[in-house]
């Protein structure tokens, strides 16, 4: 599809496992245009890893993309082999990881991953290599680059070591950077300087972005449009705005009451979301929130809800990657249709 | 004012260092009080001391030195050398871990979890009375009876950290420490858990000590909270005063580094970023222990620890520019209260 840096559609992701077929995507859309910056949000198994990792060529051997497209910058990510992607991956498109003490070869020093990722894709020279290197670290504010080329992993923090994904991720200035759980791993003051440090390079190399997490105060702060999913389905899609202020699906509703409001003086209590996260082996049959929802009619466990559009809230017209979408998946807004339309079928 | 259930005094807790002479101080002299049927939430990044400090506090691990008296009991003294036989004790204080993955044994049903700790108080007659205990027990934590004879892996994250709630609750305790609860859960089931604590403390009128480093959890169920940093307290406060009105500058930072889920504020507001890491505790900055990440520092922060002082009513903070500090809350009074 024209336009769009990456263009999901459709798509119906399964692993296969001893113990059955896990369905861990189910018709999953997403469209992003060049430098926009997309947050998707959901719980652990909710197949917002998945979705990213399928767009990278980086789905597990005993998963298959049983139907629909994965398009990114052009490419047709589902039907490449795995040597074409190659080619693709890490240059027009990379990802950090959540866990930066895992993610580095401990036997490798600092520069010698950098260079790698930066000589991968080139035709630079090792001395240039070098040179881009210590650039790079310094565009993800790391001092005394120099001596930083020299050291190993294990003599970084935990925040540096996050600093240096991001430096080989950005190796090659890619269109588009993953960030799988980009700061769950670390401390509060050290998110604050990744996030911070993201929002900069973001406008800087004007490139898009993934933001895969579960925090909804780490979306709140970056994101132009939120995608929320729940047990391999995007449950409802939005500017930031329209998620956080006009939520239409029982489960966002329910994710934005679940999360203690923090600099509010009165207590309120907590609202949880009763129940526990769905077992994909055997999703249910229709909507896959009806277990857990407090509105929960028939139809909702028996047939899955089609997709309702509704009008943007958001204001602020400075921002071109508004699209002005914002829907989602609910039966509740099927009836609400239903009856506006005084009874007629809605036709699809 | 209700008494104090504890009191910590001069906690300290040093490691030793394989291979070198240096120890690492992971507790340096903290001192606290905790109110019968009060929650007190213990925050700060890690490495700063707070599970030690919550592990020293049951003598899971042995304090380095200090004092702590529970209920008008020492149980640990390093000045008179008292050291009290805990097993009594244990059945009044008692530890939920943080990873539910991890602190259940897999070879053992959850009712045997659950249970051992009613067989080792010797708190049950016999086996009927012991399976009633055990099913009155995980229903209270939200579970049923048929749970009892399941293995932990059957699990999900929270069904457990809910067995780990059974198992504390298994010798009624009157004191609990909740060594970061709801870390490892998805938001959904942390709401379900934290209102679970909630619950039961109105139930059976417990006090929790709860850390975490997560600051709008423990805002949320806390009555006052310490902040630690680096192995010492460097403020402590009710909840309220201190996330409206931080004297420390590391508080603050904490506070203004917590991600807020309000696009439309989080768009506006500035943040404080603190540069660089926590020091290593091995090798810990002289003076202020904060000094080296602080906005404020000047020379005498490096040169001089700052007394822990109570600045006003139950408000203590140990920082030598605290005033400053306020200065700048006042500047940025809108800010905050948004």
């Amino acid at each position: 599809m024209e336009g769009y840096l990456v263009d999901i559609q459709h798509e119906k992701l399964s692993f296969f496992t001893p113990a059955g077929e896990v369905k861990a995507l189910n018709d999953v859309s997403i469209r992003m245009k060049e430098g926009e910056v997309l947050g998707i949000v959901g719980e652990s198994g909710s197949g917002k890893s998945v979705t990213a990792y399928s767009l990278m060529g980086l789905t597990a051997d005993n998963g298959k993309i049983l139907g629909g497209e994965v398009n990114f910058n052009g490419h047709r990510m589902d039907l490449m082999t795995e040597k074409e992607i190659r080619r693709i991956r890490g240059k027009e498109i990379s990802i950090i990881f959540q866990d930066p003490m895992t993610s580095l070869n401990p036997v490798y020093t600092i520069g010698n991953q950098i260079e790698e990722a930066v000589m991968v894709h080139g035709d630079k020279t090792r001395a240039q290599a070098k040179e881009r290197a210590k650039e790079l670290l310094t565009l993800v504010g790391i001092n005394e680059p120099d001596k930083r080329l020299r050291q190993y992993p294990h003599e970084l923090s935990g925040g540096m070591r996050q600093r240096v994904m991001i430096a080989i991720a950005l190796a090659c200035e890619p269109k588009l950077l993953i960030a799988d759980e980009p700061t769950t791993a670390l401390d509060v003051t050290i998110q604050a300087q990744i996030l911070e440090l993201m929002n900069d390079l973001k406008n800087k190399l004007k490139m898009g972005i993934i933001l895969i997490t579960h925090d909804l105060g780490v979306v709140a702060s970056m994101c132009d449009n939120i995608a929320v999913m729940y047990a391999g389905e995007i449950v409802e899609y939005g500017t930031t705005d329209d998620i956080f202020y006009n939520p239409q699906h029982e489960y966002t509703k329910g994710l934005l009451k679940s999360i203690p409001k923090f600099q509010e003086k009165e207590y309120s209590k907590l609202v949880p979301i009763e129940g526990q996260p769905v077992d994909l082996l055997n999703p249910p049959g229709g909507c896959p929130f009806a277990p857990r929802c407090d509105s929960c009619m028939k139809i909702c466990l028996e047939r899955k809800p089609g997709s309702t559009e509704f009008e943007t809230v958001a204001q602020d017209s400075q921002n071109r990657f508004i699209n002005g979408k914002h829907y989602s998946r609910c039966w509740l807004q099927e009836k609400k249709k239903f009856e506006l339309n005084e009874g007629k079928e809605v036709v699809r | 004012m209700s008494e104090n259930l504890l009191e910590i005094k001069e906690l300290k807790q040093h490691f030793p260092v394989a291979g070198s002479k240096n120890v690492v101080k992971a507790v340096d002299g903290v001192s606290f009080t905790i109110k019968k049927g009060e929650t007190f939430g213990l925050v700060g990044e890690s490495g700063c001391g707070k599970t030690t400090t919550g592990r020293s506090i049951l003598r899971l691990v042995e304090p380095t030195s200090g004092k702590i008296v529970y209920d008008g009991n020492v149980l640990f003294d390093s000045e008179t050398k008292k050291k009290a036989d805990m097993l009594p004790y244990r059945r009044k204080m008692q530890i939920v871990f943080q990873d539910p993955y991890a602190s259940l044994d897999p070879r053992m049903t959850v009712g045997d979890i659950i249970g051992e700790a009613i067989d080792i108080h010797k708190l049950c007659r016999d086996k009927n009375e012991r399976y009633d205990r055990i099913i009155e027990l995980l229903r209270r934590v939200g579970l049923n009876s048929e749970h009892a004879n399941r293995y932990p892996h059957e699990f999900s994250g929270g069904q457990r950290q809910r067995v780990g709630i059974a198992r504390a609750l298994a010798v009624n305790p009157e004191f609990i420490v909740c060594d970061e609860p709801v870390s490892a859960l998805d938001v959904s089931i942390q709401a379900q858990v934290v209102n679970m604590f909630e619950e039961l403390q109105k139930e059976l009128g417990l006090t929790y000590l709860f850390i975490a480093h997560d600051l709008s959890v423990v805002n949320h169920i806390s009555d006052r909270i310490g902040v630690m940093y680096l192995g010492h307290m460097v403020e402590l406060a009710e909840s309220e005063e201190l996330i409206f009105h931080p004297r420390h500058p590391y508080t603050k930072s904490l506070i203004s580094a917590v991600p807020v889920a309000d696009p439309r504020t989080a768009r506006q507001s500035k943040r404080i970023i603190l540069e660089g890491d926590v020091p290593s505790p091995l090798n810990p900055p002289t003076g202020c222990a904060f000094c080296t990440r602080c906005p404020y520092a000047d020379e005498l922060c490096s040169k001089k620890v700052p007394e822990f002082e109570e600045i006003s009513e139950g408000h203590f903070c140990a920082c030598h520019h605290r005033d400053l500090v306020e200065k700048s809350n006042k500047g940025n009074m809108k800010l905050v209260i948004t």
